[in-house]
């Protein structure tokens, strides 16, 4: 019977690159309709700066529209820029030597040129706060990189393929879990002599990692079971395809969202490991290290306290407070 | 549900096995027992040796692990390097954790929910956007910072209580350094039971509950907070372990000699029986309260079942 069989040629049908234009050219369709109705009820004017008005209207620019009207992400990312601004050159606003000592002005207050007072060895604390920001940025940022790269891919992989893989993943951090965080850093870090900051951002990652793990696990499985993936892979699309074109992208924001907040919470574990004596060590300027040492003053010095504390808090705060506008824009069940 | 908590069980001795190890490893592959012994000199290499041989150190890695933990089956956790039994140490320093961990987790369970509560059935009006707010600034401000503020402001210029613990750690000296401990989880319990709450209040048996004439208070204890209380009683569950290990920077605050104590001590100091010992304690803990959590849930959900 060749008569049915011509219309359902199996070379054509499961042909990759085929299989393809049907898909992108059904989302496109989809999109620009999407696109014609926004058109329709956005002024003109508007068009440029939402990005180029070819482009499908994605979770992400509808994210986006919604960021750049709350004030919350606005202050956050406007501190975390200055953050890493003076990160980057603190010089800019602290002309000082945050090492340079003198101790005839031991835990003195306020005076001119020095408006937040001095610390324990009479170094000035603006100086100190201001160049403090480098080393836990950094720690924040790299430690983050590294746990979002490590746990996605891990993650991902196990929650695409499954299998004996994902078994001894989920073992693996369960194993991770059952540690402490604090005093998994105590131990680890007690043995290290190094006084970079390479020691702990490797702790974080090293302890860190399940964690993303165990989300972008989660939200692959969740990606891995629409229709579009099954269609994709009806259509013949190999693994990396779909891993890259379909499922990442539409996996990637519980991620995001967790790696912000996390970048918070790991700025305050290094202040707390480096109060404890195993974060980062001097002459590296911490501002755990200052609030360590501020600690057994506090009766007779608060100030040298108070400005590190508060802005390590300001810090973290920014990152969280990002973490949560991100999420609630990138969380459809809120729209 | 024994065949369930029987298979929990043995799927909790791999992760006690690693975890353990891990920890073991840690210890006694990258730091130098022996060595920290001496303090700063260098030990007489003759010494040295006999001590290794005493201490089961001069095996290899696997093999001391195994001894230590056929040790432990039989309850010797050795003996801390200035003489005393790692058990007697812990017989002392576990109650007064165990108090800390239980006056944390009260704060938690009454102010975390009843704010949750308050929050969550009056979502986006003034004293929700405020707790919200306050939530993330006491997760913000880490621990150690509001440890020495509070202690300041109610110990030293209020003097409602005293600044330090004493020794034997009653309850009424806990109650400061445990609001402290619990503090962070407080403010993650109160944003989990809103966002619990605030999803429940539109679900249909709330409505139903309402419509039948159910007094307030009785739709939200016995139907709302039943329904949303389960991804709290899991984090608090999990938190029981974190509190217990993460009670190092409060108990240095306040001086209380408990389990962060002596782990803050042992791993100074490189006492390597202490640190393993506590930390397998803890490691326990730990797994045992994710056990208690899963069983915790067919109580709170009729739906769920164990096989």
């Amino acid at each position: 019977m060749p008569e049915p069989k011509e219309p359902i040629d199996p070379n054509e049908a499961i042909d990759p690159n085929q299989a393809i234009a049907p898909t992108s050219g059904f989302g496109g369709g989809m999109d620009l309709a999407a696109t014609d109705a926004e058109t329709l009820e956005k002024p003109p004017g508007e068009e440029q700066e939402g990005g180029p008005s070819a482009k499908p209207r994605s979770l992400w620019s509808d994210a986006w529209r919604d960021l750049r009207r709350n004030p919350i992400f606005i202050i956050s990312a406007l501190i975390i820029l200055f953050l890493v601004f003076i990160s980057i050159w603190p010089g800019t606003i602290a002309t000082q030597d945050p090492l340079a000592a003198n101790l005839a002005k031991a835990q003195d207050g306020p005076a001119p040129g020095h408006p937040f007072g001095f610390d324990n060895q009479g170094r000035d604390v603006y100086t100190r706060v201001v160049y403090g920001a480098r080393a836990s940025v950094t720690v924040g940022v790299c430690a983050t990189a590294g746990v979002v790269i490590l746990g996605s891919v891990l993650g991902g992989l196990a929650g695409f393929f499954g299998g004996w893989w994902d078994a001894v993943l989920s073992r693996i951090s369960d194993v991770f879990f059952g540690i402490p965080v604090v005093l998994g850093g105590l131990v680890f870090l007690s043995v290290v002599t190094n006084s970079t900051v390479w020691p702990v951002v490797g702790f974080m990652v090293l302890l860190g990692w399940p964690q993303i793990a165990r989300i972008a696990r989660g939200s692959v499985i969740t990606a891995r079971q629409n229709d579009y993936v099954q269609a994709a892979r009806a259509l013949g699309a190999g693994n990396s395809r779909m891993l890259v074109r379909h499922i990442a992208p539409n996996a990637v924001a519980p991620v995001i969202v967790v790696g912000t907040i996390a970048l918070g919470t790991y700025i305050a574990l290094e202040a707390t490991l480096s109060y404890l004596g195993v974060g980062l060590k001097p002459p590296t300027v911490s501002w755990g290290i200052d609030i360590s040492d501020a600690s057994n003053e506090i009766r007779n010095a608060p100030h040298m306290l108070l400005w590190p504390a508060g802005a390590l808090s300001l810090t973290v705060l920014a990152f969280i407070m990002l973490g949560d506008a991100v999420r609630d824009a990138l969380d459809p069940k809120l729209r | 549900m024994g065949r369930y908590v029987i298979r929990r069980l043995l799927q909790m001795i791999p992760v006690f096995i690693g975890s353990t190890f891990l920890i073991f490893f840690m210890v006694y592959a990258l730091g130098d027992p022996v060595a920290a012994l001496f303090g700063e000199k260098a030990p007489d290499p003759a010494t040295a040796a006999q001590i290794r041989h005493d201490l089961y150190l001069d095996h290899s890695l696997g093999a001391q692990y195994l001894h230590y933990m056929k040790n432990i089956f039989v309850g010797d956790f050795g003996t801390a390097f200035n003489g005393e039994p790692v058990l007697t140490l812990m017989g002392d320093a576990f109650p007064i954790t165990i108090r800390l961990t239980i006056v944390a987790i009260i704060f938690e369970i009454i102010i975390g929910i009843l704010l949750g509560v308050i929050t969550g059935m009056r979502r986006g009006k003034p004293v929700d956007t405020g707790v919200l707010l306050l939530t993330l600034v006491v997760i913000s401000v880490p621990t150690f910072v509001t440890g020495y503020v509070l202690q300041y402001v109610f110990g030293v210029e209020l003097k409602w209580t005293s600044p330090s613990v004493s020794p034997s750690a009653p309850f009424n000296e806990l109650i400061l350094p445990g609001l402290v401990l619990a503090l962070v989880s407080l403010a993650y319990v109160t944003r989990l039971t809103r966002t619990s709450i605030a999803e429940n209040t539109r679900a249909d048996y709330v409505r139903t509950a309402v419509a039948k004439g159910l007094p307030r208070h009785r739709v939200i204890i016995r139907h709302l907070l039943r329904n949303s209380l389960i991804p709290v009683v899991t984090f608090i569950g999990t938190d029981i372990g974190a509190l217990m290990g993460g009670a190092i920077v409060t108990e240095r605050i306040f001086n209380i000699h408990g389990v962060g104590y002596q782990l803050y001590q042992g791993i100074l100091r490189n006492n390597a029986p202490t640190v393993v010992g506590f930390v397998t304690i803890l490691v326990l803990v730990f797994l045992l309260a994710n056990l208690l959590v899963d069983l915790l849930y067919a109580v709170l959900d009729p739906r769920i079942r164990y096989a």
